[in-house]
This record gives C-alpha cells, sequence and structure tokens, in this order.
C-alpha cells in the first residue's frame, strides 16, 4: 500500500468525519431551532468537504498515474468485499468529483452563509452534499460489486434530498420525485446487471471479472443483454436519451452550487460505468472483443442525445433548464468518443481508438470545468436577481462584471471556440472521426463522415445558443427592475469561481498535457488489443503535435489580440471616445423592451428544427384593428417526458388499479385465495 | 536575410492587399449598373479615414463591444496564416489545422454577435439572430466539403506532400485539380460549395445585401450599426479578410500544382477573379428572402454531402 492510498483513505476519513458531525448538527438544529447548529453547519461542512477533496486531489496526483493500487479493508457483510482501489481510470474521473467537490462547497457556503436557520436545516443539507461526495468516491473506486452498488444507492439517494433544499415550492418537490424515480429505475438495471455477473462468473471483485476470463466462454447473447442492461442503467445517470427526463427538471430546481456538482461530477459517473463495465465485458489484450454494433449503437445514441440536447436547450428561457439540456448534450458528444473507440477496436483502427477514448475523456473533464462554472455563475445571477428567466434580465456584465466575465469564458468554452478548453475536446473527437475514409466497407464510410456533419451541426447551434445565453442575460439593457438592481455580489463571495475559469483557460492552453493525462487513461482502461496499443503510439504523438500547435496558436492570437487593442487605444488617444445612447435609427422612444429576447433570438432555428424544439405557443387577442390588450406565451416542454414516460406510468398506473381488484378487504376470500394456493402447490408437487 | 520566406511574403501581400477585394465587387457591380462607381481603393480610403478618427460608444455597452472587432479581426489574421499562400506550405501547419481555422472564424463570429447584442438595438439583436442561425446551419456544409477534400488525400493514389497529413496545406496540394482531368467530375461540386459558403460567410448578395442598413432583411451590416472609428475600420478589415481567406482556398483548390511564382501569380489573378464573379453575381441576382437562406444553406450541405458520398465510392 503507497502513500497514495493512504492519503486517499484519509480523505475519505475525513469526509465521513464530517459527514457525521454535520449530521449530529442536523439532529441539533432540529431539537433546538434557535442554537445556532444550522451556521456551525455551514462552516463545518464545507470546511469539511474541501479539506477532503484537497486531500483527494493530492491522493491522485502522487504517485504514478498508471499505478494501479487497492485495499480491503474488513466488512461485515456475507457476499461482497470492502476493496477499493485507484487505477488510472478512477484518478481521472476522481479529479472532477474532487475538484468540483471543492469548488462547489466553498462557493455553497458563501451563498448560503445568509439563509436563516427556521427556513432550512443547513446541517442536513451539508450532511447529504458530503454523503454525495463520499459515494461519488466510493463509486469510482470501488472494486467490488457488492461496494460499488451500495455507494450507487447512496450516490444516487443523496441528490435527492439536496435538490429538494426549497421544499416549500411544489414544482421542486414535483422535480426531485422525478429525478428519484429515474435514479431508481437505473438502479434496478444496475443490480440485474451485477447479478448476471455474479451468477455467470461466481465473483464480486472487479480486479478479478477485469483481470479473469470469465466471461470469455460467454454466449454473444448473455454478452449483449450485459451491455444493454449497462447501457441503460448507466445511461440513466448520463442522461443519455431518452432516459435524460430527470435531467431538466432536477438541475433548475436543485441550489446552483449542487446543480454544478451533479452536472459537472455526478452524471460522469454513468458514463465510468459505460467505460468499467466495458473493460469487464472484453477480456484484457483484446482476446475477446466486443461486436461492433455495441460502438455503432453509442455513436448514433450519442449524436442523437447531443442533436436533441441542444435543439431542447436552445428552446429553454429558463437559464439553468438550458443548461441541464446543455450537460445532456455534452454527455452525448462523449458517447459518441466512446462509440467511435469502439468501433474502431473491432476494425483495428488505433486511431480511432485512442483518439476516440481519449477524446471522451477529455471532454469530459474540460465538461466538468466550464460546466460547473455557468451553473455556480447562474446560481449567482439567482441570487442577486432572484430569478433565472432569460427574458427578465439583461445588463447583468455592467451590473456583477466578476460573474459576468466568468459566464463569458465558460460560454466561449463550452461553445467550443479557440484557444479555450472546450476546443480541445472536440478537436480531438473529431480528427478521431477523420479517419472515416480509410475504414472498411463504404456504409461504415459514409454513416461515420455523416455524423460528423452532425457533430458539426451540433457544435455550430451551440454557438448560437451560447452566445444566446450570455447576450440576452448580460448584455444590452435590463429588462425588469430587479435586473436593473441586482445585489451585486464582491469578490469575497465569487472567488471560488477562480478554480473553474482557470481550467477553462488551461485546458485550451495546455491541451497538450490534458491530452496526454487522458491518453494514458484510454490505453490503460480500455480493453484495447496490445497490437493495437502499440500503433496508437503515432497517434497520440501526432495528437500532441496538433495539440501543442493549437496551444501556440491560441496564445498567438491572445497576444494578437492584446496588440489590436493597443493599436485602438493608441489611435483613439488624438480624439476620444464619446458616451451616446444607442442609434435607434430614429426612433424616438426606445425602451429596454425593444430588444431581442431570448426566444426572439432563437426564433430563426426554432422555425426550421420545430419538430425537434418542440416549442408550444398560445397567443391571446392583438388581433383586429383596434387590437386590445395581446398576450404571448412559450412552452417547450419535454416531448419525451410527455409522450413517452407519462403514458407508460400511467399505463402502470392503471394496471396496479386494476390489480386492486384483488385486494378488497373480505377476509373469507383472502382465506380462498390461500386455499387455491395450497391445492395448486399440492398438485404441483404430486404431478412433478 | 539572403531567404525570405516566399509563405511570408506572401500572407503580408494578402492583409495588403485584401482591401482589394470589396472595391473590385463594387466597381464590377457599378459597370453593371451603368455608373463609373467608387474608386477601387475606396476601401483603404475608408480604412485610413475611420483610423483617424474618434469613436461613440452607446451608454448601453461593455467592454464586450470594443472586445468584438478586435477579437474578431485577430481571428481572420490567425485563420489566414494557417492557410497555404499561392503555393508556399504554411510554416504553422500542423494535422487538422483546418478545423482551427473554421472554428477560428466562428470565434470571430462569436464575438462580433456578442459585441452587436451589447448595444441593445432591438436592430443589432436581429442582425445577430440571423447570423446566429445561418451560420449554425453553414457549419455543417463547411465540415463536410471540408471531409471531401480529406478524403481525396486520403485515398490510396493521392501522392505524398511535404505538408503534415491532413493540414490545410496538405489538403490543398493542387491534386484535386489534377483529378479532374482523370474524370472525377464530382470534385467540381467542393469548389461550387465554397462559393455559396464564400456568399454566405462574407454576407454577399443572395444570402445577405451589403449596402442596405436599414432594411429589416439585413444580417451582417445591421450588427455593426454602432461601431465607429478604428473599430467599425477593424471590422471592415477584417471582412475583407475573411473574403479573402475563402477566396484564396478556392483558388488554392483550382490550381494544378505549378512552379513557386508561376502558383503565386494565377493564385492572385484567381482572386481577383472570383471577386469580379461575386460582383457578376450580385448584379444579377436578387436577394433571396430570409425564409429562403436555410433552404440555400441546406441545398448546399446536401451537395456537400453528395460529393461525399461520390468520392467515397470511388
Amino acid at each position: 500500500m503507497g502513500v497514495c492510498m493512504e492519503i486517499f483513505l484519509i480523505s475519505l476519513l475525513v469526509l465521513l468525519a464530517a459527514t457525521l458531525l454535520t449530521g449530529l448538527l442536523a439532529i441539533i438544529s432540529v431539537l433546538a431551532p434557535q442554537s445556532g447548529a444550522g451556521r456551525l453547519a455551514n462552516v463545518l461542512g464545507p470546511l469539511g468537504a474541501a479539506a477532503g477533496a484537497v486531500l483527494g486531489l493530492a491522493a491522485v496526483h502522487s504517485g504514478q498515474w498508471s499505478s494501479v493500487l487497492s485495499l480491503s479493508l474488513p466488512w461485515g457483510l456475507p457476499l461482497g468485499s470492502c476493496t477499493l482501489g485507484l487505477d488510472a481510470l478512477s484518478r481521472l474521473f476522481l479529479l472532477p468529483v474532487f475538484g468540483l467537490g471543492l469548488v462547489c462547497a466553498l462557493s455553497g457556503s458563501l451563498s448560503l452563509r445568509h439563509t436563516p436557520p427556521q427556513e432550512h436545516n443547513l446541517g442536513a443539507h451539508w450532511f447529504f452534499y458530503l454523503l454525495l461526495l463520499l459515494g461519488m468516491t466510493l463509486v469510482i473506486s470501488a472494486r467490488d460489486t457488492v461496494l460499488f452498488i451500495l455507494a450507487w444507492e447512496v450516490m444516487s439517494l443523496a441528490p435527492f434530498f439536496l435538490i429538494d433544499f426549497n421544499d416549500g415550492d411544489s414544482k421542486v418537490r414535483d422535480a426531485s420525485w422525478v429525478y428519484l424515480v429515474a435514479a431508481h429505475l437505473g438502479a434496478v438495471a444496475l443490480i440485474a446487471f451485477f447479478a448476471l455477473f455474479w451468477h455467470c462468473t461466481g465473483t464480486t471483485s472487479l480486479e478479478l471479472l477485469q483481470s479473469g476470463d470469465g466471461l470469455r466462454s460467454a454466449s454473444p447473447m448473455l454478452r449483449d443483454t450485459l451491455f444493454i442492461l449497462a447501457l441503460i442503467g448507466f445511461g440513466a445517470k448520463a442522461g443519455l436519451a431518452p432516459l435524460h427526463v430527470w435531467l431538466p427538471e432536477a438541475h433548475p430546481a436543485a441550489p446552483s452550487h449542487v446543480s454544478a456538482l451533479l452536472s459537472g461530477a455526478m452524471i460522469n459517473a454513468g458514463l465510468y460505468g459505460v467505460l468499467r463495465s466495458l473493460s469487464l465485458l472484453n477480456a484484457p489484450g483484446g482476446m475477446v472483443s466486443s461486436p461492433e454494433w455495441w460502438g455503432w449503437c453509442l455513436l448514433l445514441l450519442g449524436l442523437g442525445t447531443g442533436l436533441m440536447g441542444i435543439l431542447k436547450a436552445l428552446a429553454q428561457s429558463n437559464l439553468k433548464r438550458m443548461l441541464a439540456y446543455s450537460s445532456v448534450e455534452n454527455m452525448g458528444l462523449m458517447f459518441m468518443g466512446v462509440g467511435i473507440g469502439l468501433v474502431g477496436e473491432s476494425i483495428n483502427n488505433p486511431w480511432m481508438v485512442m483518439l476516440g477514448f481519449a477524446g471522451a475523456l477529455m471532454h469530459m473533464l474540460n465538461h466538468a470545468g466550464f460546466k460547473g462554472l455557468l451553473f455556480l455563475c447562474a446560481g449567482e445571477v439567482l441570487h442577486a436577481t432572484g430569478t433565472v428567466r432569460m427574458d427578465q434580465l439583461g445588463g447583468l456584465q455592467k451590473r456583477m462584471p466578476l460573474v459576468g466575465c466568468a459566464f463569458a469564458l465558460g460560454a466561449a468554452s463550452i461553445a467550443c471556440l479557440p484557444p479555450l478548453s472546450g476546443f480541445a475536446g472536440e478537436f480531438v473527437l473529431v480528427v478521431s472521426m477523420l479517419q472515416a475514409p480509410s475504414l472498411p466497407g463504404l456504409e461504415r464510410q459514409i454513416t461515420l463522415l455523416l455524423t460528423l456533419g452532425g457533430l458539426a451541426l451540433i457544435s455550430g447551434l451551440a454557438a448560437a445558443l451560447y452566445a444566446k445565453a450570455y447576450g440576452v442575460t448580460f448584455l444590452g439593457e435590463p429588462r425588469t427592475a430587479f435586473a436593473a438592481n441586482p445585489h451585486a455580489p464582491a469578490w469575497q463571495t465569487v472567488w471560488p469561481l477562480a478554480l473553474p475559469a482557470l481550467t477553462c483557460i488551461t485546458g485550451g492552453l495546455l491541451a497538450a498535457w490534458v491530452f496526454s493525462l487522458a491518453s494514458y487513461t484510454a490505453a490503460q482502461a480500455t480493453p484495447m488489443p496490445y497490437e493495437l496499443l502499440a500503433q496508437s503510439q503515432d497517434a497520440i504523438l501526432s495528437m500532441q503535435h496538433s495539440l501543442g500547435a493549437i496551444g501556440k496558436t491560441g496564445a498567438v492570437f491572445l497576444g494578437l489580440i492584446l496588440l489590436l487593442a493597443l493599436l485602438r487605444r493608441g489611435l483613439l488617444a488624438r480624439h476620444g471616445m464619446r458616451r451616446e445612447p444607442t442609434w435607434g435609427c430614429g426612433f424616438q422612444a426606445p425602451s429596454p423592451r425593444i430588444q431581442y429576447t431570448d426566444a426572439a433570438f432563437s426564433e430563426p432555428l426554432a422555425c426550421i428544427f420545430a419538430p425537434v424544439m418542440g416549442l408550444k405557443r398560445s397567443d391571446r387577442g392583438g388581433r383586429g384593428l383596434f387590437a386590445g390588450r395581446a398576450s404571448l406565451h412559450l412552452a417547450a416542454p419535454d416531448r419525451l417526458r410527455s409522450g413517452l414516460f407519462t403514458p407508460l406510468f400511467e399505463m402502470v398506473l392503471r394496471f396496479c388499479n386494476a390489480c386492486k381488484i384483488l385486494q378488497h378487504g373480505k377476509i373469507h376470500l383472502y382465506i380462498l385465495y390461500i386455499i387455491i394456493t395450497l391445492v395448486s402447490l399440492l398438485i404441483w408437487g404430486l404431478s412433478a | 536575410m539572403s531567404q525570405v520566406n516566399p509563405f511570408l511574403i506572401q500572407l503580408v501581400l494578402a492583409l495588403l492587399l485584401a482591401p482589394l477585394l470589396p472595391g473590385i465587387i463594387n466597381r464590377v457591380k457599378a459597370k453593371f449598373a451603368g455608373r463609373r462607381g467608387k474608386p477601387l481603393l475606396q476601401t483603404y480610403y475608408d480604412l485610413a479615414r475611420l483610423a483617424g478618427k474618434g469613436e461613440v460608444i452607446s451608454h448601453t455597452a461593455t467592454w464586450v463591444f470594443t472586445a468584438g472587432p478586435v477579437a474578431g479581426l485577430a481571428a481572420c489574421i490567425c485563420a489566414l496564416a494557417l492557410l497555404p499562400q499561392g503555393g508556399a506550405i504554411s510554416p504553422f501547419a500542423f494535422g487538422g489545422d483546418f478545423l482551427l481555422a473554421a472554428y477560428l472564424l466562428g470565434m470571430g463570429r462569436f464575438a462580433l454577435i456578442l459585441s452587436a447584442l451589447d448595444t441593445g438595438s432591438s436592430f443589432e439583436g436581429m442582425g445577430a439572430s440571423r447570423e446566429a442561425a445561418f451560420s449554425a446551419l453553414a457549419e455543417p456544409a463547411l465540415f463536410l466539403v471540408l471531409l471531401v477534400l480529406v478524403s481525396r488525400s486520403m485515398s490510396p493514389t493521392a501522392s505524398a506532400s511535404s505538408a503534415p497529413g491532413l493540414s490545410f496545406s496538405a489538403l490543398l496540394d493542387g491534386q484535386t485539380a489534377l483529378a479532374w482531368k482523370d474524370g472525377r467530375a464530382e470534385l467540381l461540386l467542393v469548389p461550387a460549395v465554397f462559393f455559396i459558403l464564400l456568399l454566405v460567410e462574407n454576407c454577399r448578395i443572395p444570402v445577405d445585401d451589403p449596402n442596405t442598413h436599414l432594411e429589416l432583411t439585413m444580417i451582417h451590416e445591421v450588427m455593426v450599426l454602432d461601431h465607429s472609428g478604428p473599430s467599425l475600420a477593424m471590422i471592415l478589415y477584417g471582412a475583407a479578410l475573411k473574403l479573402w481567406f475563402f477566396a484564396a482556398l478556392i483558388a488554392a483548390l483550382l490550381l494544378p500544382p505549378l512552379p513557386l511564382w508561376q502558383h503565386a501569380v494565377a493564385s492572385l489573378g484567381l482572386i481577383f477573379g472570383l471577386a469580379v464573379l461575386v460582383g457578376v453575381v450580385e448584379s444579377i441576382m436578387a436577394r433571396l428572402r430570409l425564409l429562403l437562406i436555410p433552404r440555400l444553406l441546406a441545398g448546399a450541405t446536401t451537395l456537400a454531402a453528395l460529393a461525399l458520398i461520390l468520392t467515397q465510392v470511388r
């Protein structure tokens, strides 16, 4: 056991101690609401989370990145063992967990510090926050299936209580129920997945499963079943369409620091699960590789999820709901990367394997950075103005300059614009798909090439989406009084945002370094045949060179911007600058209401993509020569939710109601049931 | 200084000559209309005049408003430096640099959209919205047509060039023009799609009308209504560079491999010829109705996809 595992264990213990402490404070503040225990919890809880996260980051960084470590602890249950481990894949996925865990704890503590203790039990809030952090850490470091499922349950349950923070609002309660149902439907598939695994191999240890040959002799049918179960279970967590319906409900309802952690770190657990189960399903060294349709399935599902997510995001006017749909889109991109990797593996293309997997991992890291940043900024906007509806905001850049700059950085980054981090990840994904013309078989080539066209559309739409989000929320004139007079946060409350903002810049300029991390991880974690692994070195070297060149070009670009800005300043030195009202083309009475709103901004795209975006429009009045009062209402309900899941659950409800005939409260009939059962068992026993 | 890099000379030449293109287009349009027209060097005069002026900035505007033109121009210069100039391979070339160039142009567009929204004017919001929508729709066409070049350069018969694999310089090595002679007519769709993209990205007729500011159907011109002085000069210059970027791209596609100086001269001739062609198109066509523009873009995407499929089938 290296020093690395020791630090990791200490970090877990710190998190556990903080969890217990905040749990205690939660009980105290229920018993004695005036005792100030909530205030104390709001200091101790985040401190514990921050200390645990910093120790965790130290553990992840200490020792060799690719070394495989594990540690067994005593375990009281008859099945499974308490084995924790760290390998490259776990380390990479722990980075966003600890990084965002730290940032969100600090930011959350600062934003909750004026919460009245009689309204919210802060002890309970931080208890569940720490529990979520602990759960995610355990999921990613678990080396035993039973421990994995337990940790998964902890990780899935804790957000229910976190989302339900503002439980006075019926929409919030509704959202947390949707979340709980989705999380548990996913868990059902996972329990079936691991039970089937245990049944086939007889072991619960992930290490044995990974190195052993338990499934080498398994039938293709069984492996396909396992793959589909994993896809449903983990895909529900990751928000893969059509299982994404919980995301746009849960993220806007949760407090922003929780949304940031859920969106930047927790949904990654779905991707982690898929990658881990792929390495379980395929024997090491490529002895048994995955069938090709798995790769195509992930690729096309990812593309569909991405397109659906970005178009639905364009239709939203609630900033946080839009960010949630955008998370769905980004998970789609990551799954596309995994799909490319799998396709490349089955047709022996080293470039596609390496760049596909590494691109997905890199985009995961980058996404954690900018999505965390954007959610925290949205939280500051909500805190300052009381709303996140874009059509009621505007002009916040002037009034909240720090938050505005942070949001601009995050928006440019997630819109995949060079020289920021989002572009680097997408670049790797696109280059992995450029191998398409050399694939065997015309149908493969053309599918992959057209998929790349779809990816281009996604990135074009993402740029439009984030131009709208930043432009309408932060630029122009404030559209309402509360946007005009926000409680602008001082730098003392927004400083935690500096860390994710920094990752947006470094992730772009030092992309070659991030890529080398991701490619080591991909090489170790994915079931790549050895000869492919050897061949993929060219791909790694070439990509590192390209990303290095992108970093340099990015630096030149920034330098050029600076130079031109200085030139402009020099030119203006003589004649100076005057401030006048915006030119209204002769209109004499402009008001903030004549500005373009978010719905107006995306109207051209909404016309074209109407079937997917599903805008519901109801306008009343305003017709005729002497038009009276008029109103226009736009909404973008999730069609998959209303068209697929609502009828499905109503069917289940009807079935359950139909079953109620059996339960009527008449005892003599119940006795009849028992007799019928006994007699039929008797007949069955006799005949057998 | 015994050996001056031919690429750098041509890059400087491109930076110097780019404002000539709008002048040529206007001259051609004037000839068609029977007017004498503005001087050929009008854009230079405009740039010089604007650079010597002060700026009037809206009360509403923030730093984003002033950063937009600066970032837009910087992005155009960087993208142009990645393109091979008149047959000379770019020293900055690397594998996948065409993606960086495409996204850099996107970055410039993003900055200008934000700077339009920063004024709080409904006109500029309108332009920004349309620019965002149409450029998002143009993206698949651009990618697919670039993929045709990738697919052509990756075919086993393609000759090895000295430029790094899958870079702009490798894609535009002149082999496309040679391939036509072998009867690969589907590659003729590539410059056609690029020409449509040139018209779309540079806001020319039939997509946008660069001459009228105040009509509600305008896109690009209405976005820069509030810019003045050096900022407006940067926007004008950036637009000229973007036009040069697309024209040089098409010229490099059309030219077969030639000795360096012949190639450079032929390339300049083609670029100016394309400007004349844009002028002719603008003179003989009316602007499309706004609702038809997505169809034009969908048509370009379809042509690009067709070219791609035909290239793959070969």
